[in-house]
């Protein structure tokens, strides 16, 4: 201000306020362009995301559906116990189902040429379904049932559009002369899409089977993991900033603990995988591919996460509050637990879903503890089991997913991604309805 | 807000899952990546077809799989080890050390190994070891001597190739696979080009000479892939020229994206592999642990239930996925009848 007046040396220079001149038209400018780079870098942020949404929704969907052979047929009471008697049992099931199938098709009088194998070809694996039925409703034997069983992983691409007529090559899973009696039996309603429930549902499936692969077991090995992390980081995450930041003498000791729990955080998760195949497994001798073992991994990759954001937010609690407790007569720590810890916590929660859900995503140490493979193969049978059985996470399972051959497990796991976007979507709207509800401002 | 008991609550669920834990019930089963499919699909079915409970497969690769199957004996340790290679003398050394000292080796088919390019790309139609081995080598002979590979072109070597830049994907070092591609391509094409002899020559001896035959030239030609053949498959997507090393069943799982070269001559197929004619192929294994059996339950039915007729024999659903079923295995399967372990059956 003082040079502006000195440089503008006299009245002789008249200048207006509501007039421009050149420098403030400059500086106009500058914050103008200025506004304009931040709305490119979000346009370019939106931009990815679109793209990224979308293909992730594109290649996903075709997971939650699936083709399935709308019949009804009756197993009787000697084909079921032939069936039994055989080491391959679900195989006796399948070529049961095609037999029939066939002899239906006869019967119909479908105008293209078919044979069993052809029919073979067209199925998924429905032993396994047909056994597990006639297991628990053995009354039913005899009488004809409607089942709705899965085609195969070629029909369903063909349905969804990834196998084409044109694109396809003849193989020993699928002959171009099938899609016409796929053709056939969708037009008489025998073949038909359906919502894939067993995907969200099921467990992993074996490699040939891609049409019976679920996410569901793998979910629950995740909650389960999660349940781990949430009942272990924080309360001794809660716990450790509470006494480092009302409590701890300053020193270099204190000063010491601080540094390290920043540079944890920022320790790759990789590490944590090998420290918890070391120590957990090698040396404790916790069972393998644990959700227990797997959330313990996970529990040390967020205790720095969570003991950072709840200093913040104790930090961010005004002194004020403090000295009026302790004015009143409180002890320091009723200080802390009546009045601070209360309002501290929507940060505390905060900071612990995003966390978690930081924990939900992590895939590289789950590789070496033993959470990768077929592993996610059924539901945990109770509580404590589900801390303990084999299982995978969601993570983990998509990554399988993805590697194997068949391009109907990557489809998938694209659908996987989706379960787990959404479920990490759920905890972060859990966040933000938290800290909306308890926020406090000064 | 009490954390104390929190902390204490879930102190306890920890310590009482871990007691549970102490009982194992399902088989543990780990190693190869390129056993893995055919171990998820038999454990799949042994799950529905016994009332076992369905085993746990997970992979990591050969060595890996054998490092922890030889970590000792006792329910913390795993059953099965899976193998795309025989278990080396260093190994058994290494489980005799810590206990395990009696190990079934059972052998379940043959997997081939192909070469294979983009559906649309250059006609690579047929190859032979040294065609290989000239792309590739560290170390190639031109005209009578030993020099750094100086090709760039497919028909910088061999004028039926198409000349077309050399881009191979070939599996990392940690892969069984790559062992059998030394063996068995790297190796025989650096004879078959006369380039071991004239190293030999030059004062090599023999396992020097050998060496030198599987290195690798690093220019950027010949890639290491250290994934699985979906990284690989996804390389040659990018790249027309590329030729990739695949198992045969992940081969004919994607036929409409890939084509196969004829290797010596021979088309890679189930039969020809069975027969020995396609030389690149190697045996899959997995490892049994003897003094688990009988206290892991189901551990020798499911070994049985691999190795059965149904299952791995010609037709079954390893053959149907890929497995060149072994035309021994009726010996195979009286091997895990009586237990034989692998001292025993020397």
């Amino acid at each position: 201000m003082t040079d502006a007046t000195l440089n503008g040396s006299g009245p002789g220079k008249s200048s207006s306020l509501t007039a421009r001149d050149a420098r403030t038209k400059r500086r106009n400018a500058s914050e103008k362009r200025f506004q304009a780079y931040g709305m490119i870098a979000i346009g370019i942020g939106l931009f990815f995301l679109v793209v990224l949404a979308f293909t992730i929704i594109r290649s996903g969907i075709p997971a939650f559906t699936k083709t399935v052979v709308d019949v009804e047929f009756t197993i009787t009471q000697a084909e079921y116990e032939a069936a039994e008697s055989e080491l391959f049992k679900t195989k006796a099931y399948q070529d049961l189902f095609i037999s029939k199938l066939e002899a239906q098709l006869q019967e119909r009088g479908l105008e293209v040429d078919f044979d069993a194998d052809a029919i073979e070809r067209l199925l998924g694996k429905t032993g396994g379904t047909i056994r597990e039925y006639y297991q628990g409703n053995s009354n039913m034997l005899g009488e004809p049932v409607r089942f709705e069983l899965a085609a195969s992983s070629r029909v369903d691409g063909y349905f969804n559009g990834r196998v084409t007529r044109e694109g396809m090559q003849d193989s020993r899973f699928l002959m171009k002369t099938d899609l016409d009696i796929v053709d056939a039996l969708h037009e008489a309603g025998i073949m038909k899409s359906a919502f894939n429930w067993n995907f969200i549902t099921g467990a992993d499936s074996g490699v040939d089977n891609p049409g019976g692969a679920g996410i569901g077991a793998s979910v629950v090995g995740s909650f389960f993991m999660m349940l781990v992390v949430l009942l272990l980081s924080l309360p001794i995450g809660v716990a450790a900033s509470i006494y480092l930041e009302e409590f701890a003498p300053q020193n270099r000791f204190t000063d010491l603990i601080e540094v390290n729990i920043s540079n944890l955080a920022a320790v790759p998760s990789i590490v944590f995988g090998i420290l918890g195949l070391a120590v957990f497994i090698q040396f404790m001798h916790l069972p393998q591919s644990a959700p227990l073992v797997g959330g313990l991994v996970l529990t040390l990759m967020t205790l720095p996460t969570i003991i950072i954001s709840t200093r913040a937010s104790l930090k961010a609690v005004p002194p004020s509050i403090r000295d009026a407790a302790l004015g009143v007569g409180a002890s320091k720590m009723q200080a802390v637990f009546h009045h601070v810890l209360p309002l501290a916590m929507p940060g505390i929660l905060t900071g612990t879903i995003i966390g978690l859900a930081q924990a939900l995503g992590e895939t590289a140490p789950l590789l070496l503890i033993g959470m990768v493979g077929f592993v996610a193969r059924g539901y945990p049978d109770g509580i404590v089991a589900g801390f303990t059985d084999p299982n995978s996470a969601m993570p983990a399972q998509i990554y399988t997913w993805a590697a194997r051959a068949d391009v109907a497990f990557y489809e998938k796991a694209w659908g996987g991604i989706i379960v787990l976007l959404v479920f990490l979507l759920t905890m972060n709207i859990l966040a933000i309805i938290l800290r909306r509800r308890f926020e406090r401002r000064w | 807000m009490s954390f104390v008991k929190l902390t204490a609550s879930s102190l306890a669920i920890a310590a009482v899952s871990a007691t549970a834990a102490a009982a194992r019930d399902n088989v543990q089963v780990a190693g190869s990546s390129t056993v893995l499919p055919y171990a998820s699909i038999v454990a799949e079915l042994f799950g529905e077809n016994t009332d076992f409970p369905t085993p746990v497969v997970e992979s990591g690769g050969s060595s890996a799989g054998l490092k922890r199957f030889c970590e000792g004996v006792g329910e913390n340790t795993i059953d099965v080890a899976n193998a795309s290679r025989a278990i080396r003398e260093k190994e058994i050394k290494a489980c005799a050390d810590n206990g395990v000292t009696d190990i079934i080796e059972v052998r379940i088919g043959y997997d081939g190994i192909v070469f294979a390019s983009q559906q649309s790309g250059p006609e690579f139609t047929a190859f032979e070891p040294s065609d290989i081995f000239n792309a590739i080598g560290a170390k190639v002979m031109v005209d009578g001597e030993v020099v750094d590979n100086p090709h760039t072109n497919w028909s910088d070597f061999n004028s039926d190739l198409p000349e077309a830049e050399i881009a191979m994907f070939i599996p990392g070092t940690k892969h069984g696979t790559r062992e059998v591609f030394e063996d068995k391509v790297l190796l025989e094409g650096c004879e078959a080009t006369g380039a071991m002899q004239a190293m030999m020559d030059g004062g090599m001896n023999e396992d020097d000479a050998e060496d030198a035959c599987l290195d690798v030239r690093t220019d950027g030609k010949s890639v290491d892939i250290d994934g699985d053949y979906t990284e690989t498959l996804a390389r040659i997507d990018a790249n027309t020229n590329g030729i990739g090393v695949f198992g045969l069943a992940f081969y004919e799982n994607n036929t409409d994206k890939l084509k196969v070269a004829t290797m010596g001559g021979i088309e890679p197929t189930t039969e020809s592999i069975a027969s020995g004619e396609y030389p690149v192929s190697r045996p899959l294994f997995f490892y049994v642990k003897k003094a688990h059996i009988g206290v892991i339950p189901g551990l020798k039915e499911y070994a049985q239930f691999f190795v059965a007729d149904e299952i791995a024999g010609p037709g079954g659903p390893l053959s149907n996925y890929g497995l060149v079923a072994d035309p021994e295995l009726a010996d195979t399967q009286s091997k895990v009848e009586n237990e034989t372990t692998m001292s025993e059956s020397m």
